[in-house]
């Protein structure tokens, strides 16, 4: 099985999870820092690496019901993290708590402390609607506005505020998304007219256009087909570059493919089956959890054996 | 609240069971030409009623046809009232007053309807008690009889507090605030159709709440609101009893304002007419349902064609 | 739980934050806006409180100058007379007589149409049908009085010669106009009813061999009971509180009858009939519009409450 999945990744095109995975799994492990610091940072041994979000017994309680307890990880700066694990694991529910979106829910609660480069996400002092400016997200069913892809794409740039010319601000997320060529004859037709994949690449031009350092993307590609998922995985590693990525998945290979690190989220029951709430079992390279997982309930559920 | 908590299975299971057993029975039960029988004479019952329904209120905007365009002329609108001159007197005064009153039942309709439409769908918590007081509150009011509003009006908008005295503007308050339930009702329908995607999606931007709402849920629930507020304008047009207690069945043969006392409307006016014997006085009545009918049935016709055309599907 | 590198922390390089996560301006717009907001949707709690406070206090007068139990059982209405009588009782059979004659019109005719668009219909005619219904719902009161005056009354006498007709008015025909009026509202509310009957029941039903008139009448029907009771509920208040049709062809005077053919006052015509004579201020005739308002309010409120409940009901059954 493990062996059928290491194939599995080193078949994908050069320049992607297949590099990836062998720079995250020790290429640079003994490299000197001053090299090439900017990748020793991203991709060297994980307590050198710089820190986007540090997590510490987070939980997440829905009206007094568990969802998320006790998570701690640290997420790094311009890698590609992903969450997997079994429906209900709450593994989007981590993820929303990430950019405070768990907010518009009256009755969440997110207890532990969750920084991101070190401030409290959930500080007296902090305010929701900055956090989702720096932390942008996608989200599972391409949801564009009822407007026109300008529109659509222009939009958080002019709530927010961002000053420059908006034609240029428009181009250019369309262009780090891979969509400009393909509808810059068309700014102005009404997104709905798009198919599902464009419709989710021009979800991720909108969120790029803000200007974000995090992108979250909870399931972008389970509503697509195989196709739009390829092409939406090339932008991810493509965006790497430039932004740190957060990706909740329930397809393993997609993980496999695209991420640099991987933890695994699994549902716990009490003993009498009354209540569940997801906890992380494990959070390593993508490349050691796809190989040779630390946790016994890793293995099984990764080869197929649960969930 | 009690009886909400009771399980709807319990509803379900009966329900089924009832299907089950009348569907057991008509597998076991005599069945052929006696119930295909039964079926058409069902059928034919049926398109009778609805037949006899929408007769009887067609009969009605026939009737007025008939009755009153023998009166249609410019006469009708630009002439004001006359008990000497039935044949030539018109709704002239009644026209503008109706005017002013929708011109203030728009004004203060609008924005507070919406406005209240938006914090109950948008802000409220619905664990709240003074949240579910305020919708319980509008349900009832939505049925509360005009006349009763009239009421309101006669005790506190025209005499103290507001003490507007009986001019347009306290029937336009008044009006405005009948109308109002419906308003909320159907805007609260328009904002919860906008699918909780579209929220999410504007403000996983940076957006704030009151942007995402101005700039988002507003203009795509905008022909719902519209919708609404064109049906409760409609219906503003031809309401008169809350009028009659606001004082706006007097005799005006002047053209009035908005603040001057003194004011009649098109319906109060045609309730004057049909008040008297003479039947010049009903013939003019009639041809003053025609021109109000018309408005009505237009707006209304509008409303519903602008709600079926625009009705997003998400 | 976590492997032992990974959580380790401290080390690695910007542990200060990119950009700054606090609020950028204090968004007192965003507050105000909030607080108008709360303030349009509390302004209907204002209403209600004013409707209240006006009904109470113009009773209270009323009822200073007349013991409540005349004016509850009293048989006798005759409030503007020299030897004033208060007893509420005439119009409020006026008023029963109202309801009467529009169920019976309003509830045979708004069921049949209910059952046929929600069951028989092909959707090209449900789709003509049912707007055209809530175009109708839209029609003035003072269209249908005319209506009702000038055509409907000589034509009932007409149908029916053998009844004792008598004047230009009667409650029956008052009655029938208002059961015409409240057509649309019974058909509407009904027919979403039966609509929100989830297909399986009528699936499963089909299923067995059921014919379509027992899948209609045994399924669909008492499945949809409750939010059809809420329609008539609703019906009977709209009746209860109609004004103009009952104001223009029931005529002015109250007396306690059972003949349909008969002029008759209601509750809502005494009102409408008091406020356009010359009444004045702080009179006993202007504070019976208090009294007889506050038992109309009572009335249509406990009505409105227990259609809000049933209609709550068969909404959260099936959705």
């Amino acid at each position: 099985m493990t062996n059928n999945l290491t194939q599995e990744i080193t078949r994908t095109p050069p320049r992607s999870a297949g590099d990836d995975i062998k720079e995250a799994s020790g290429v640079y492990d003994q490299t000197d820092i001053s090299v090439r610091p900017e990748e020793f940072r991203q991709r060297g041994p994980a307590e050198h690496r710089e820190k986007t979000f540090e997590l510490r017994n987070v939980s997440v309680s829905y009206g007094g019901n568990r969802a998320v307890h006790d998570v701690s990880m640290d997420i790094f700066h311009k890698n590609i993290t992903a969450l997997i694990g079994p429906s209900g694991c709450g593994k989007s529910t981590l993820l929303r708590s990430l950019n405070r979106m768990n907010d518009l829910v009256p009755s969440a609660k997110v207890e532990g402390s969750l920084l991101y480069h070190g401030a409290d996400i959930y500080g007296p002092k902090v305010d929701p609607v900055q956090v989702r400016k720096v932390i942008g997200m996608v989200f599972q069913k391409p949801n564009p506005f009822p407007k026109s892809i300008y529109d659509n794409v222009a939009f958080g740039p002019r709530t927010t505020g961002i000053k420059g010319d908006m034609d240029d601000i428009v181009e250019e997320a369309l262009r780090r998304a891979g969509l400009w060529d393909e509808v810059k004859d068309r700014l102005d037709d009404n997104a709905y007219g798009m198919s599902g994949g464009q419709q989710q690449r021009l979800c991720i031009a909108r969120c790029i256009a803000v200007e974000p350092d995090v992108i979250l993307m909870d399931e972008p590609c389970s509503a697509l087909d195989p196709i739009s998922t390829a092409r939406i995985e090339d932008l991810m590693l493509e965006l790497k570059e430039r932004y740190s990525i957060v990706i909740v998945t329930h397809n393993m290979q997609q993980a496999a493919r695209v991420s640099d690190m991987t933890a695994f989220l699994m549902v716990e029951l009490t003993a009498d089956e009354k209540s569940r709430w997801g906890e992380l079992i494990e959070y390593d390279d993508t490349s050691k959890i796809f190989t040779n997982p630390g946790d016994s309930r890793t293995e099984d559920y990764i080869s197929g054996r649960v969930g | 609240m009690a009886t909400d908590e009771k399980p709807p299975r319990t509803a379900r299971t009966r329900l089924a069971v009832a299907g089950a057993r009348s569907s057991t029975e008509s597998v076991f039960g005599a069945r052929g030409r006696g119930d295909r029988l039964g079926n058409r004479f069902f059928l034919a019952f049926l398109l009778l009623g609805m037949a006899m329904a929408i007769t009887g209120l067609a009969a009605m905007i026939i009737w007025a046809i008939i009755e009153g365009s023998p009166r249609l002329s410019m006469d009708l609108i630009t002439n004001g009232p006359s008990t000497l001159a039935p044949e030539t007197a018109g709704y002239r005064p009644a026209i503008l007053g109706s005017i002013y009153v929708i011109g203030g039942v728009i004004a203060l309709i609008v924005p507070l309807g919406v406005g209240a439409a938006v914090y109950l769908e948008e802000f409220a918590d619905k664990t709240r008690w003074w949240n579910r007081l305020i919708e319980l509150n509008i349900q009832n009011l939505a049925g509360v009889p005009s006349i009763v509003f009239g009421i309101l009006g006669l005790a506190f908008i025209v005499r103290s507090p507001l003490s507007l005295g009986a001019v347009p503007a306290a029937g336009a308050v008044t009006i405005a605030l009948l109308v109002l339930p419906t308003v909320i009702i159907a805007a609260r329908e328009a904002i919860r159709a906008v699918p909780p995607s579209i929220r999410e999606g504007s403000l996983a931007l940076g957006a704030t709440q009151w942007q995402t709402i101005y700039r988002q849920v507003l203009p795509a629930a905008m022909s719902g609101i519209l919708t609404g507020v064109i049906l409760a304008v409609a219906r503003a047009i031809g309401e008169a009893a809350p009028l009659l207690l606001v004082g706006a069945v007097t005799f005006v043969t002047s053209d009035p304002s908005f603040f001057g006392p003194g004011f009649t409307t098109l319906p109060t006016q045609i309730f004057d007419w049909a008040r008297r014997p003479q039947e010049e006085f009903q013939v003019l009545a009639a041809a003053g349902v025609l021109i109000m009918l018309a408005l009505v049935l237009v707006m209304n016709s509008f409303a519903v064609w602008l709600r079926n055309r625009f009705e997003q599907k998400w | 739980m976590t492997t032992a590198g990974i959580t380790v922390s401290g080390g690695g390089a910007g542990n200060s934050p990119r950009r700054s996560l606090e609020a950028p301006s204090p968004r007192y717009g965003e507050k105000t806006v909030k607080v108008i907001l709360a303030a349009c949707a509390g302004l209907s709690v204002l209403v209600t409180t004013g409707i209240v406070l006006s009904l109470l206090s113009g009773a209270a007068d009323f009822f200073r100058e007349v013991p409540i139990h005349e004016f509850l059982f009293g048989t006798t209405w005759a409030p503007a007379f020299a030897d004033a009588h208060f007893g509420v009782i005439p119009i409020v059979t006026g008023t029963l007589n109202i309801v009467f004659w529009a169920l019976v019109v309003s509830i045979p005719l708004g069921l049949l149409s209910a059952i046929y668009l929600s069951e028989y219909a092909p959707n090209r005619v449900r789709k003509t049908i049912k707007p055209m219904l809530e175009v109708l719902e839209g029609i003035p009161t003072v269209a249908i009085g005319l209506f009702a005056l000038m055509f409907l009354r000589p034509f009932l006498e007409d149908v029916f010669p053998f009844l004792d007709w008598t004047g230009p008015h009667a409650i029956g025909v008052a009655g029938v106009a208002v059961g015409l009026l409240i057509v649309p509202l019974v058909a509407s509310i009904s027919d979403d009813a039966m609509r929100s009957v989830p297909r399986g029941l009528r699936e499963g039903a089909y299923a067995l061999g059921a014919s379509k008139l027992r899948v209609s009448a045994r399924v669909v029907f008492p499945a949809a009971i409750s939010g059809i009771v809420a329609a008539i509920v609703l019906a009977v208040s709209r009746a209860i509180g109609e004004t103009m049709v009952v104001l223009m062809a029931a005529g002015a005077r109250p007396q306690i009858t059972f003949d349909p053919t008969k002029s008759a006052q209601t509750m809502t015509a005494f009102i409408g009939q008091t406020a356009t004579g010359e009444i004045s201020f702080g009179t006993i005739a202007y504070y019976t519009i208090f009294a007889v308002g506050a038992l109309l309010f009572v009335m249509t409120l406990v009505m409105n409450l227990f259609a809000v409940r049933l209609v709550r009901r068969f909404r959260e059954v099936y959705e």
